[in-house]
């Protein structure tokens, strides 16, 4: 589930039309054989604030079995064995994925809507059903501080493992695989199409990772053997064991942070706020480059404190130097009563965390902001200048400022 | 040209006044009707009928004649003969015809509800929703107006259901083949989509529950069923379903269509459900039928109960999996029918 505003919205097809001609539109069929010259395709991407929807859903319009039967799915090329869980007796199972652990009988399905019990053996149905594919910005994801200007070939399958009341995309992630129109990519050619779009990354994104970790593993595996890294925008609500072997894969990872209070995770997360900060540690320890969003929901997560709370933590725990983003929230899904986050309580927040100490802390969907820039900690000049996805200047060298050598962390060049 | 949707002034104040008497109307109406639910909550009646020979003869001394005694197919006669009995039982009249006529009117699309989850071991009976769809038609329904449906056709089918679509018979299909409305209905905890088929093909909805044990909600019956109506029930069942399948029941759509509820209890589950497990099922060879659905629940629970305890099982209560919801659905939040046992009549019938 995505956190940030619209940034990492799934590309909707209304987007799209603004340019007819272009084939990436024409749904997964089209990205073999596509004819889209890379200068058109950043042009595109240029103008349309995207670089490519490559899948999207057409929605039926009328009740009419006879009439609209959706192309069925083959359950089968989907489905594998879903790797941690434990089994019960009388054919039940217990999840070992996420925090959750879900006891699951026959014929049911976990929280997340993709695992289902068949006679005591849990099997995933999201391996290689991929419901939306494009071609992104890495600063959308956003990862600042992780090859920045580059593009990643991003991903998702359906399935999320919480229910957060304002996600922006609650039509996949809060769906089962059956319902949502998806193409068969396995691993390999998740490698291909990652190459032939001049993507040195594949992003595990838009919807939960957590919940298809089995393809995200195969497909990491297949984009290394390829050359290409692999990243991963998360919730981080996930067990240890399955985080160290789906996320030690990763070559980079975002998390989102959602609030920094148990009751917040309870009420509109549905979800618990320690295993989320177990991960950030964990992954820390394990030498991940990471990084945070959080999502400012006016009322809900944006008081002086909780704030304050959380940046101590972020320095207590990771240091100062992790990248702390705080995203404008947009009425969605269930929340919708709620305001956009003003900007001066984005700019409160921000102020906030560098007082406790932390070097660098963006403000995300506020497109011209200039706490989109980073800045080096010690000359304060700007080092990166973003407009929205846009890198504008990228005066980093060898990983340091070149005012005042001030060695800048993160993955500044392939 | 004139917008056909705009209205004249004229137009909006007549309807503004209509509206506002509607309005009164309607609060007096709930007021009236909360008052009689403080000071005296009417009673609910469930209606249960058994029919011990639903599968043929008995077996005699010997076990000999117990030719199709243990015969999952039922005998159509006595079916259709156990279905008029428990709804004369609900409706205190002998006339079927009648009473099918004051439950549906010529010209509406009836959906029948059915549950496939347990396959052809423990689904909706065919046989029975054969006979109730046979009712209806009687009733002046055309076939090609009913829909038997579930979430999905391939569920349906393994329950032994023909997928039917168009033409001028009874219809059969998943909503997997029309999908789901892309709105969001919200109550309460529960945000989701509803089934095309419960929205566009329905105008009256008849739920045809199974009687079930479930390892997570403690039991499945007919609250339970409306999980089928809705895109995502995966996310309903922390905390043993509740609130949640209250939640989904208030769901304007679906409250307002639910007529009648047919618990099928030819065959029953009382441990290890929803799956079929053959070990854990029994056959009560019974129908339950209520226009109350938090009262058939609290009657078909207690039926579950007596069976585990007869089996030496612990009670679902100290499984810490009691159905909690039925009381919740019956709270003031709520109000979707009564959970008290005292205030649910219970008429039974042995038609052999």
């Amino acid at each position: 589930m995505q956190l940030n505003g619209g940034l990492q919205t799934v590309n909707r097809p209304a987007l799209d039309r603004t340019n007819p001609e272009n084939p990436i539109e024409t749904g997964a069929a089209a990205i073999s054989s596509s004819t889209l010259s890379r200068r058109s395709f950043l042009m595109c991407a240029a103008s349309a604030g995207i670089a490519g929807d490559i899948l999207h859903a057409a929605r039926r319009s009328a009740a009419s079995p006879e009439l609209d039967t959706p192309r069925a799915q083959d359950d089968a090329l989907f489905t594998a064995e879903a790797r941690f869980y434990q089994k019960l007796p009388n054919k039940r199972i217990k999840c070992k994925l996420c925090p959750r652990e879900c006891t699951v009988g026959d014929r049911e399905r976990g929280y997340c809507g993709v695992r289902e019990n068949r006679s005591g053996v849990y099997y995933t149905l999201v391996h290689s059903r991929v419901c939306a594919a494009h071609v992104d910005p890495v600063e959308k994801k956003p990862l600042f501080h992780y090859l920045p200007g580059s593009l990643a070939f991003s991903l998702a399958t359906a399935g999320c493992n919480v229910n957060c009341k304002f996600c922006q995309n609650w039509d996949i992630s809060q769906a089962r695989p059956e319902q949502v129109p998806a193409e068969y990519i396995p691993p390999k050619r998740v490698a291909e199409l990652a190459a032939q779009w001049h993507c040195p990354s594949i992003a595990y994104t838009y919807s939960e990772p957590v919940v298809f970790s089995e393809f995200l593993m195969d497909a990491a595996d297949a984009g290394h053997e390829a050359g290409i890294r692999s990243i991963v925008v998360s919730n981080g609500y996930i067990q240890d064991d399955a985080l160290r072997a789906a996320y030690g894969k990763m070559d980079a990872v975002k998390i989102d942070l959602k609030a920094f209070s148990d009751s917040y995770y309870q009420k509109v997360v549905t979800g618990q706020l320690k295993p989320v900060l177990d991960t950030l540690v964990a992954l820390r320890k394990m030498g991940k480059w990471t990084e945070i969003v959080y999502l400012v929901v006016p009322t809900l997560n944006d008081g002086d404190g909780e704030i304050g709370g959380l940046a101590r933590w972020v320095k207590q725990n990771l240091g100062t130097d992790v990248p702390l983003h705080f995203t404008q929230f947009h009425p969605d899904y269930l929340l919708k009563n709620l305001p956009i986050t003003p900007v001066p309580t984005l700019e409160r927040a921000r102020e906030i965390a560098r007082a406790e100490g932390l070097h660098f802390v963006y403000i995300g969907n506020v497109p011209g902001h200039p706490a989109e820039n980073t800045y080096c900690p010690r000359c304060q000049r700007v080092l990166v200048e973003r407009v929205g996805f846009e890198i504008r200047q990228m005066l980093i060298l060898k990983g340091a400022c070149p005012y005042c050598k001030e060695t800048i962390p993160g993955m500044w060049h392939a | 040209m004139r917008n056909e949707r705009t209205t004249s002034r004229r137009e909006f104040l007549t309807t503004s006044l209509v509206g506002a008497v509607g309005f009164n109307a309607v609060q007096n109406l709930s007021s009236l009707e909360s008052a009689r639910s403080i000071e005296q909550p009417a009673k609910s009646r469930v209606s249960i009928a058994y029919d011990s020979l639903l599968r043929g003869p008995l077996p005699d001394a010997h076990g000999t004649a117990a030719i199709r005694h243990d015969s999952k197919t039922l005998d159509s006669d006595r079916v259709s003969n156990l279905l008029d009995q428990a709804m004369q039982g609900l409706f205190d009249s002998a006339d079927r015809g009648r009473i099918w006529e004051k439950l549906v009117r010529p010209g509406q699309l009836i959906g029948v509800k059915v549950n496939t989850l347990g396959g052809r071991g423990l689904s909706s009976n065919v046989q029975l929703v054969e006979e109730i769809c046979a009712r209806l038609q009687e009733a002046g329904i055309r076939p090609q107006d009913i829909v038997i449906w579930d979430r999905d056709s391939t569920e349906l089918e393994r329950a032994g259901f023909r997928i039917r679509t168009g033409g001028s018979q009874v219809q059969c299909f998943g909503t997997d083949r029309v999908g789901f409305e892309a709105d969001l209905v919200t109550f309460g905890s529960v945000g989701s989509q509803l089934s095309r088929i419960l929205t566009q093909r329905c105008d009256v909805l008849i739920n045809v529950p199974v009687l079930k044990d479930h390892d997570g909600a403690g039991v499945s019956i007919a609250l339970k069923n409306m999980y089928g109506a809705i895109h995502n029930p995966n996310k309903y069942h922390p905390n043993g379903c509740d609130p949640y399948v209250a939640d989904v029941n208030m769901l304007q759509e679906l409250r307002a269509k639910l007529r009648l509820h047919i618990c099928d209890a030819t065959t029953a589950c009382f441990d290890g459900g929803p799956a079929f497990k053959p070990e854990f099922t029994w056959r009560p060879n019974a129908l339950i039928v209520s226009e109350d659905p938090v009262a058939l629940d609290q009657i078909g629970w207690q039926m579950i109960e007596r069976k585990r305890a007869e089996q030496g099982l612990k009670t679902l209560a100290a499984e810490d999996r009691a159905p909690r919801y039925i009381e919740t659905a019956a709270d003031a939040e709520h109000r979707l029918g009564n959970n008290d046992q005292r205030r649910i009549v219970v008429s039974e019938k042995h038609v052999a």
